[in-house]
């Protein structure tokens, strides 16, 4: 009986990757097609026709915009792991009755909807000339990715034994001192767990980015996409060839350090 | 005997007390202070104007917009559909994520590809995958549609169904990010202690039974975290109505934050728009307070 639990089990496991498979094998069929095929998305081209890829990436200008997500993506998460870990550290290891309200005013800002201080936001970036600027849109995703950041390193230090702190100190390192040279370096696991969340978050931003990044030389992967598509409604096979170029980086680091993404979410998220 | 103490402390012990270490989060505060708290407020304030997103003038209008807000059908219908998306991919999301959590769990080649295929879509930009399975749902030459025209010989434009659509973008939502569930069970199950369910064998229990009496409540804290980021995702669903519908037709697949960026951005109704993005936060408050409340209440103390 177990057997044959284990072959039912199989069996849909492996229809539940062909599903899970479809809509990649649709969008890869789609951008190997000529603009004027009109054969059935399931059909494989029997040709080998690869225009749409470099039309989506000259004609929608994808080369900058993967430029400029690399330096958005390079600023916030340099920033976000500075701050956040900073931040964390008194809150894990001074829990007075101040520092327990700002963490959880930290943290319930996870519940804030970004778009729901859309218009004073917006009329505030145009005020300081924030709009259409890097660090414009750094400030942005800093605030909204440091409630995840800040509950994950306070976790993450509140599991690391306070004699190491001790032990330090009673040899004459200094509080600030302590945090870099001790605890940072052992923080490596939870960071690489942020750094791969908060990071996909930020890379395949939209909603902000849409707002705040409008001139086309700051455009990011999304808005650039979204604005090819607009453009360029009919020839489905270019946005296709579009999204899997941008979604190939994102793909390639999954694969490889999928025990992050899939081992170290699950950690962070259960402790809480 | 304290004070005393503190006395005798030199500036330098001052500067290394427990205390002095607050100033780390001090540009966290101030980010807060400036990008979150000042604009909510500041949103608070337009809500009760007509300002239209960009002159100078503007006038104090009471509470006309929030009055406008129920009186008119279209944003009904949105607030609909946001608790649609929001309470439709929650429900999605945990049933097959801990099914698929449940299915995947053994370290096993085969369910590690499983677990692979069912988390990549999760790391795909939502607009992409609105894209995506625009291919698939569009009208002519869409992937649906080819199998649909083998069975009835005609074809269907579900995207343009206004009954269907909200169900589609929800399916497709819960789709994406089921991944994030079944990783958040798959933690979880972990943690349950292989007696329990030796024992229960011995006595004699179902699989059923099992499931009911040790899986279910021992799973209680990850179904608390699974439904809370579920029913906050859900409810601010933006990227793939975009991709997908824009909204449409009409107003029938739009949510709360795609109808505030059309009030915004094509009807210049800015002081609508933010008494729209209050009225987002205070449901997206209260439904996960009430969702936290009611998880953490069934929780046992371990």
């Amino acid at each position: 009986m177990r057997d044959r639990n284990g072959k039912l089990n199989k069996i849909l496991i492996i229809v539940l990757i062909i599903f899970y498979a479809v809509p990649f094998y649709i969008l890869t069929t789609t951008s190997l097609k000529k603009d004027m095929d009109v054969s059935s998305k399931w059909k494989m081209p029997s040709y080998l026709y690869l225009n749409s890829f470099t039309n989506a990436w000259s004609k929608a200008n994808l080369g900058h915009a993967f430029l400029n997500n690399i330096i958005i993506l390079v600023i916030s998460m340099t920033a976000l792991i500075i701050l956040g870990s900073l931040a964390a550290y008194p809150l894990a290891r001074n829990k007075s009755r101040l520092n327990k309200f700002m963490y959880y005013l930290f943290v319930s800002a996870m519940i804030v909807p970004p778009l729901s201080i859309l218009v004073p936001l917006y009329q505030f970036y145009s005020r300081i000339h924030a709009m259409n600027t890097f660090w414009g849109i750094t400030l942005i995703h800093l605030t909204f990715q440091l409630p995840l950041t800040i509950f994950l390193y306070t976790g993450f230090i509140g599991t690391i034994p306070r004699e190491l702190d001790e032990a330090a100190l009673i040899d004459g390192c200094s509080r600030f001192g302590l945090f870099f040279k001790i605890l940072f370096p052992l923080l490596k696991p939870v960071t690489a767990t942020i750094t791969i969340v908060t990071g996909v978050n930020i890379w395949n931003d939209y909603q902000f980015s849409l707002f705040f990044l409008q001139k086309s030389q700051v455009q990011t992967i999304t808005v650039t996409l979204s604005r090819f598509f607009g453009e360029h409604a009919n020839y489905v096979s270019w946005v296709a060839a579009g999204s899997l170029l941008g979604s190939i980086p994102m793909i390639i680091i999954y694969l490889f350090l999928q025990k992050y993404f899939i081992s170290g979410l699950s950690s962070g998220a259960v402790k809480g | 005997m304290s004070e005393k103490y503190i006395h005798k402390k030199t500036l330098k012990d001052k500067l290394n007390s427990p205390g002095m270490l607050n100033i780390l989060y001090v540009p966290v505060l101030i980010l807060f202070g400036t990008f979150l708290i000042y604009p909510f407020f500041k949103g608070i304030q337009v809500s009760f104007t007509n300002w239209d997103g960009y002159s100078q003038i503007f006038k104090y209008v009471g509470f006309q917009n929030y009055k406008q807000m129920f009186a008119d059908s279209d944003i009904v219908t949105v607030i609909y559909n946001t608790i649609v998306y929001g309470v439709g991919s929650t429900l999605f999301q945990n049933i097959f994520g801990l099914a698929f959590a449940l299915l995947l769990c053994r370290q096993t080649k085969l369910n590690a590809v499983g677990r692979t295929f069912v988390y990549l879509p999760a790391i795909i930009s939502p607009l992409i995958m609105g894209y995506i399975w625009y291919f698939i749902f569009q009208y002519d030459g869409g992937a649906l549609n080819d199998i649909i025209k083998l069975f009835s010989g005609s074809q269907t434009n579900l995207l343009a169904s206004t009954k269907a659509n909200v169900w589609i973008i929800t399916g497709i939502n819960s789709f994406q990010f089921v991944g994030v569930s079944m990783v958040i069970y798959l933690a979880g199950l972990q943690n349950i202690p292989h007696d329990y369910y030796e024992a229960a064998e011995i006595d004699g229990a179902s699989y059923w039974q099992r499931f009911l009496n040790i899986t279910v409540p021992m799973l209680a804290p990850s179904i608390t975290v699974a439904v809370v980021l579920n029913l906050i995702g859900g409810l601010k669903l933006f990227d793939v109505i975009w991709s997908l519908t824009n909204g449409g037709p009409g107003y029938s697949s739009c949510s709360l934050s795609t109808m505030m960026y059309q009030l915004y951005f094509a009807k210049q109704e800015a002081g609508l728009a933010a008494s729209l993005g209050i009225l987002m936060f205070v449901i997206i408050t209260i439904v996960s307070v009430i969702a936290l409340a009611g998880f953490r209440k069934r929780e046992i103390s371990q």
